[in-house]
């Protein structure tokens, strides 16, 4: 079965600047997609053009089967669409914009009633579905954004930066959101420039940098290409930690503590055989920060 | 969904604004209605209508057309608030005709100006105006003025789409309030300096106020020159001509959206 999106060539140019300079991306069906990458590294230009609200200079993509470039009407039907703004009417209520943007979406008054009060009920907004959305908190107006780019039931979510802006809390909140939309079945294509937010809710990550991809995979994946775990123990005395440093090589000695590049189990083993009790022993994986941060400054150093 | 379903549901949008923001649409009637005060009594006794005539009645169709020319600001701000806000973007992420923006413009703007005149018309009655024609050429001038409101709003959508940052409302004051003084509006051409009373003919407006003064039955204040015998005339083709410049211009602006 073809996979709800796929993309391959994509280009597109704003003056000098290359928006998207041959992006590649497939994503397979059921599962929240993370789109990652610095301001400026051309995940919007990519959403849009894969949401078919900007023309492409080249490449091909298709979005649940259909080619966005020249069935995008089509390809509308069956996409839901949550940009970086909160896209919905702020005079409005709740229930009034979900209404609106059902009927837009070709579905009877009636139909669209009913469809606004399901979603406002599992998005946590049946108390504020008539309140203007001016009144409502960043979160809640991120939750109603988001049931309103699922009126349809769409083959794939595009959730462009939805945390962008948001406090903490309400952060949580969206991440809950959409994590309930993928467990009901919907394909999320999200884009963050926030790694925790691709650690926490994407299965797969893409990483983009000036327009195209240079890396992807799991998250756990990227950030085993920059590095191992590193395990520090902290000891009681000095001779346990030469006891210590004798059977394992360490990568850092301080004066109780040493840093090993091993997997824990070996660290562990070691102690139990040299009967050496610990204060302290700390696992250390790298972050998607470090592996972010490794992964575009390489891309520079290779473009330099 | 046709475009037509769609256009309607957009304006419904707006109209439903209306109810949950009463204030806007009455801030909006008000300030016509303080104009109107303001030149029909405080400035209006000052100024003599060459050819003869009560001020009051010439004045009131002036502020009509005026009405419909401030109208542009209305739907300037509207477009350029929805897209500056992401609202447009979904808009065009729907399966609906890229025409249903514009027509929802088109159903909530005509709306809103068509209860504005209705308003001038009935205050006008009440501060003394009077219409002394028959109902033929008082439904002609209504139409003639709703004609103008609608070239403006195409003038309107293309401001909004082209001019989208938070100073887009004030540009486009800068642009509508000279427009709108340097007319027949709300004194004659014939009081002006002689070259700024050509220019202030060959202006839309002028055209307007001076074709609805004239199928009103009031005095027009003016006496010679292009106005005196087409002003009706140029009252349709000057927003005929508006419209068929800047509805192509719009769209272009919509489109150009998708670069």
């Amino acid at each position: 079965m073809e996979p709800p999106l796929t993309a391959s060539g994509l280009k597109k140019r704003y003056g000098d600047v290359r928006a998207l300079d041959g992006f590649d991306l497939t994503i397979a069906a059921g599962t929240i997609h993370g789109l990652l990458g610095p301001n400026g590294a051309g995940k919007s230009t990519a959403v849009k053009a894969l949401a078919t609200l900007i023309d492409l200079d080249a490449g091909t993509a298709r979005v649940a089967g259909l080619d966005v470039r020249t069935d995008a009407r089509r390809v509308r039907e069956r996409i839901g669409l949550v940009g970086q703004h909160a896209a919905v009417d702020e005079i409005l209520g709740g229930r009034q914009n979900l209404v609106m943007f059902g009927r837009l979406y070709g579905l009877t008054k009636a139909a669209a009633q009913a469809r606004a009060d399901d979603l406002l009920a599992a998005f946590g907004l049946a108390e504020a579905a008539e309140r203007a959305v001016s009144t409502y908190s960043g979160g809640m107006r991120r939750r109603l954004d988001i049931a309103a780019g699922l009126i349809r039931t769409p083959a794939v979510l595009f959730l462009d930066e939805p945390t962008t802006g948001l406090d903490p809390r309400a952060r949580n909140e969206v991440w809950q959101t959409v994590r309930e939309v993928a467990e009901r079945g919907t394909t999320v294509l999200l884009t963050t420039q926030y790694l925790d937010e691709a650690d926490q809710l994407a299965a797969e990550i893409t990483v983009v940098d000036h327009g195209r991809v240079i890396a992807g995979g799991p998250p756990s994946e990227l950030k085993r290409q920059v590095g191992p775990d590193r395990v520090t123990v902290t000891l009681r005395s000095a001779a346990d930690l030469d006891a210590l440093a004798r059977c394992l090589p360490a990568v850092h000695r301080d004066e109780l503590a040493l840093t090993f590049e091993v997997p824990l189990a070996e660290v562990v083993r070691a102690l139990t055989e040299l009967a050496i009790e610990t204060d302290d022993l700390v696992l250390r994986r790298p972050t998607l920060d470090e592996a972010f941060l490794a992964l575009t400054a390489q891309e520079d150093g290779v473009r330099r | 969904m046709t475009t037509l379903r769609a256009g309607w549901v957009i304006t419904l949008r707006d109209l439903a604004h209306w109810v949950r923001q009463p204030w806007t649409p009455i801030f909006g009637l008000l300030f016509t209605i303080m104009l109107l005060l303001v030149f029909g009594f405080l400035f209006g006794g000052a100024i003599t209508v060459p050819g003869g005539g009560d001020y009051i009645t010439f004045l009131l169709p002036g502020m009509m057309a005026l009405s419909m020319l401030f109208g542009v600001e209305a739907t300037a701000t509207t477009m350029a608030a929805d897209a500056r806000k992401g609202i447009t973007d979904r808009f065009r992420s729907l399966p609906i005709g890229s025409a249903s923006v514009a027509l929802g413009r088109v159903g909530a703007d005509m709306t809103n100006s068509t209860v504005e005149l209705l308003v001038l018309i009935l205050g006008g009655l009440l501060i003394g105006w009077r219409i002394s024609s028959d109902p033929a050429s008082v439904l002609l001038a209504v139409l003639l003025l709703l004609l103008l409101r609608f070239a403006m709003l195409w003038v309107g959508i293309f401001l909004g789409l082209v001019l989208r940052g938070e100073g887009s409302t004030m540009a486009v004051q800068v642009l509508v309030w000279p427009i709108g003084f340097l007319s027949t509006a709300i004194v004659s051409t014939e009081t002006m300096p002689r070259w700024l009373g050509a220019v202030a003919a060959w202006n839309p407006l002028s055209a307007t106020a001076t074709a609805a003064r004239d199928l009103f039955g009031n005095p027009t204040g003016i006496t010679a020159g292009p106005l005196a015998d087409g002003a009706v005339w140029l009252a349709a083709g000057w927003p005929l001509l508006i419209t068929a410049v800047f509805l192509p211009l719009s769209a272009r602006a919509y489109r150009r959206l998708r670069a």
